[in-house]
C-alpha cells in the first residue's frame, strides 16, 4: 500500500460563468468551419444560388407593384437560407455529441449545462452572422445596390432571426439521439425555405401552399429580413418569429432537462 | 463484508476515506443493479473491482460520478458529494468508450476539456503524462482504441485528482497497448494518488490492485488482496500420502471443507493450508505432502458464479 493522498488543500475549480469560456467558443466555431460539408452548405451554397439565380435577374424589380430589385430581394433570401442553416446545424450537432458520449464526458466537469447551451447559440449566431455576410458580400460584388440602413437592418433580421433555428437545432439535437441528425433536418430545411419563400417567390406557389406558408418560421424570418427593402414590415411576421422561437426554445429546455437529469 | 482483509482499516481510524459507500442501492425497475453495496478505500490505495457483466461495476462508478442518483444509500468521495468532488477536481474518471469528440485533435478536445476548469495541469504535461505528447495534433477519429483511452485518460489527469475512477479501461486493446496503459497508470498511482479500476481481466486486477474487491449480483462477495480473494474463493488443496486415513475425522479439522480419500492418499480442500499442513505433519504419518492454490480465474469463476448459498462462507 502507497502512502498518504497528495497533500492538498480544498481547491475549487470551478470556473467563473459556469464554465463558459472563449476557448471553448472558439473551439467550436473551428470545429464547424473546419468541416468541409457544413462549410459548403453554410458558405458556399447560399453564395453558389446567388450566383446561379439572382445574377439573372439583374436590373429587375420584384414586380409590377413593387419597385425594389429583385437581385436584392434574392440576396437577402438566401442570407437569411444561409443563416439558418448554420445555426440549425450548429444547434442540432448536440445530437452528435450526445451519441458520442460528449455531454455524459462534460458532466465529469464543472461545466453547468446552462454555459454548454450557451456556447452552443453564440457558435450558432458567429457562424450564422459569418454566412450572411458572405451572402452579402458575394451580392454587392455581384451589383446589389441598397442604401445602408437597409443593408444593415436586412443583415440584422437575417442574423438574429436565426436564434429561432438555433433554437430548432437544439431542440431537434435534444429529441434525436442519432449521429445522422442532420441527414434528415437537411431535407426539411430546404423545404421550409420553399415555404418561407426564400427560393422562389410565394406568389407561384398554389394558394394552399401559401396559406400553410405563412404559418411557417421560415416566412416570418423572411419577410422581416425583407422588410426594409420592400417596405411591408409586419408584426405578425414578428409574432410568428417569437412565438415559434418560443416554442423550439421552450421544447429544447423541457428535452435538455430530462437529458441532465440524473436517472 | 470482511473487514479483517482490509489492510488500511487497521491503521486508519479517523482519515477521511477516499471512497465511502453505504448500504448503496440502485433499482432499475424491478431490477437490482446494485444491492446494499458498502464499500470504503482508503486514500492511495489501487483498488481493482472485479466482476462479470452485470455485476454492478458500472452502476456503482456512475453513481460515485454523480451521473446516476442512488435509490438508496449514500456516496462520499473524500467526505463530499460526487457533483462537489467533480467541482473541486478531487475525482476523475476514465469511462469504458464514447466522450471523445471525433473531428478536433489530441490536444484541442484536452485544451477544450481545460477550459471547463478554474486551473488545471498544463496541457503539454498531462500529454506527456498519458504517453500521448508525439500525436498531440492527431485527430481523435484517426487514433486507435489504445490512444483514444490514453486521451481519455489525459483528460481525467486535468484536475489533478485524489481519486481516478477507470471503468473497464483496456476493453478491446491489444496486449501492448494494456501494458503501456497500466505502466502509466501505475507510474501516476506511485505519486499517491488512489486509483478504483473496474476490470473483468482477471490477470490486471491480480497484477496491478493492492487490493481486489470482487463484486456479483451488485454485493460484494470478495474482499482483500489478490491471494486473500483466490484463497478465499478456492482455498487450497492440500494433498498427501497417508495410509489408513480416517476421512470423517480429516473433513471436522477447522478450515477444512472437504475430505477426499483415494486409496492411500488424501485430498483437503481447505481455506486454511496451514493449519492442516501443521496437523498432518506433527499428528499424523502422512508424507509427500503438497499444497497447491487455484488460479484467479478459478476463484474468480466460484466466487461469481456460484449459488447464494456457496458464497455465504466465503464472503463473511
Amino acid at each position: 500500500m502507497t502512502a498518504a493522498a497528495l497533500p492538498r488543500t480544498t481547491v475549487d475549480r470551478r470556473p467563473p460563468l459556469g464554465g463558459f469560456s472563449l476557448t471553448y467558443l472558439a473551439l467550436e466555431i473551428r470545429r464547424v468551419l473546419r468541416n468541409r460539408r457544413s462549410l459548403f452548405f453554410i458558405l458556399i451554397m447560399p453564395a453558389v444560388f446567388f450566383l446561379l439565380f439572382g445574377l439573372p435577374q439583374k436590373g429587375q424589380n420584384i414586380d409590377q407593384a413593387n419597385s425594389a430589385a429583385a437581385i436584392a430581394y434574392i440576396m437577402i433570401s438566401l442570407a437569411v437560407y444561409g443563416a439558418m442553416t448554420a445555426s440549425t446545424a450548429t444547434g442540432g450537432a448536440v445530437a452528435v455529441e450526445r451519441a458520442q458520449g460528449w455531454s455524459r464526458q462534460l458532466r465529469l466537469t464543472p461545466l453547468r449545462p446552462p454555459a454548454y447551451v450557451a456556447t452552443k447559440v453564440l457558435s450558432a449566431l458567429s457562424l450564422s452572422l459569418l454566412s450572411v455576410l458572405v451572402e452579402f458580400v458575394v451580392g454587392s460584388i455581384g451589383g446589389v445596390r441598397m442604401p445602408a440602413h437597409v443593408w444593415l437592418l436586412a443583415g440584422l433580421g437575417a442574423w438574429l432571426g436565426s436564434l429561432v433555428f438555433a433554437a430548432l437545432g437544439l431542440f431537434v439535437g435534444y429529441l434525436a439521439p442519432a449521429e445522422n441528425v442532420m441527414q434528415f433536418m437537411g431535407p426539411i430545411l430546404a423545404l421550409l425555405a420553399l415555404f418561407g419563400g426564400l427560393f422562389v417567390p410565394l406568389e407561384v406557389l398554389p394558394h394552399v401552399m401559401r396559406t400553410i406558408a405563412k404559418f411557417t418560421p421560415v416566412y416570418g424570418v423572411g419577410s422581416i429580413a425583407r422588410s426594409p427593402l420592400t417596405h411591408d414590415f409586419s408584426w405578425v411576421a414578428v409574432l410568428n418569429v417569437v412565438g415559434w422561437t418560443a416554442f423550439f426554445g421552450l421544447g429544447a429546455a423541457l428535452l435538455f432537462r430530462r437529458d441532465t437529469a440524473r436517472v | 463484508m470482511r473487514t479483517d482483509t482490509l489492510a488500511a482499516s487497521e491503521t486508519t481510524g479517523t482519515r477521511t476515506p477516499a471512497v465511502l459507500l453505504r448500504g448503496l442501492t440502485k433499482k432499475f425497475g424491478a431490477v437490482t443493479a446494485v444491492n446494499q453495496l458498502d464499500l470504503r478505500i482508503e486514500p492511495g490505495e489501487v483498488v481493482a473491482f472485479l466482476g462479470p457483466n452485470g455485476a454492478g461495476k458500472t452502476t456503482t462508478i456512475d453513481m460515485m460520478l454523480g451521473l446516476a442518483r442512488p435509490t438508496q444509500g449514500s456516496v462520499e468521495v473524500y467526505g463530499l458529494a460526487p457533483t462537489e468532488a467533480i467541482n473541486q477536481g478531487r475525482i476523475a474518471a476514465v469511462m469504458q468508450t464514447g466522450g471523445l469528440l471525433k473531428d478536433v485533435s489530441v490536444a484541442e478536445i484536452v485544451r477544450m476539456t481545460a477550459s471547463f476548469f478554474a486551473n488545471t495541469r498544463p496541457v503539454d504535461e498531462v500529454l506527456e503524462r498519458a504517453g500521448i505528447a508525439d500525436i498531440a495534433d492527431r485527430r481523435v477519429a484517426k487514433c486507435s482504441g489504445g490512444q483514444q483511452q490514453r486521451l481519455r485518460f489525459a483528460l481525467a489527469l486535468l484536475p489533478d485528482p485524489d481519486l481516478m475512477v477507470l471503468d473497464e479501461p483496456t476493453t478491446g486493446m491489444d496486449v501492448e497497448g494494456r501494458r503501456d496503459f497500466w505502466n502509466a497508470i501505475r507510474t501516476d498511482a506511485q505519486a499517491g494518488r488512489t486509483v478504483l479500476f473496474a476490470t473483468h481481466y482477471l490477470e490486471e486486477a491480480d497484477a496491478y490492485a493492492d487490493r481486489i474487491v470482487l463484486i456479483r449480483k451488485g454485493q460484494v462477495v470478495a474482499d482483500g488482496t489478490a491471494s486473500e480473494v483466490k484463497a478465499l474463493a478456492a482455498g487450497r488443496q492440500v494433498r498427501a500420502t497417508l495410509p489408513g486415513a480416517d476421512e470423517v475425522r480429516l473433513a471436522a479439522l477447522p478450515g477444512v471443507d472437504r475430505a477426499e480419500v483415494r486409496g492411500e492418499t488424501v485430498l483437503l480442500h481447505t481455506n486454511d493450508s496451514d493449519g492442516v499442513a501443521r496437523y498432518l505433519l506433527t499428528q499424523t504419518t502422512a508424507r509427500d505432502l503438497e499444497i497447491t492454490s487455484r488460479n484467479l480465474e478459478d476463484a474468480f469463476l466460484a466466487l461469481t458464479s456460484g449459488e447464494d448459498t456457496d458464497l455465504e462462507g466465503v464472503s463473511r
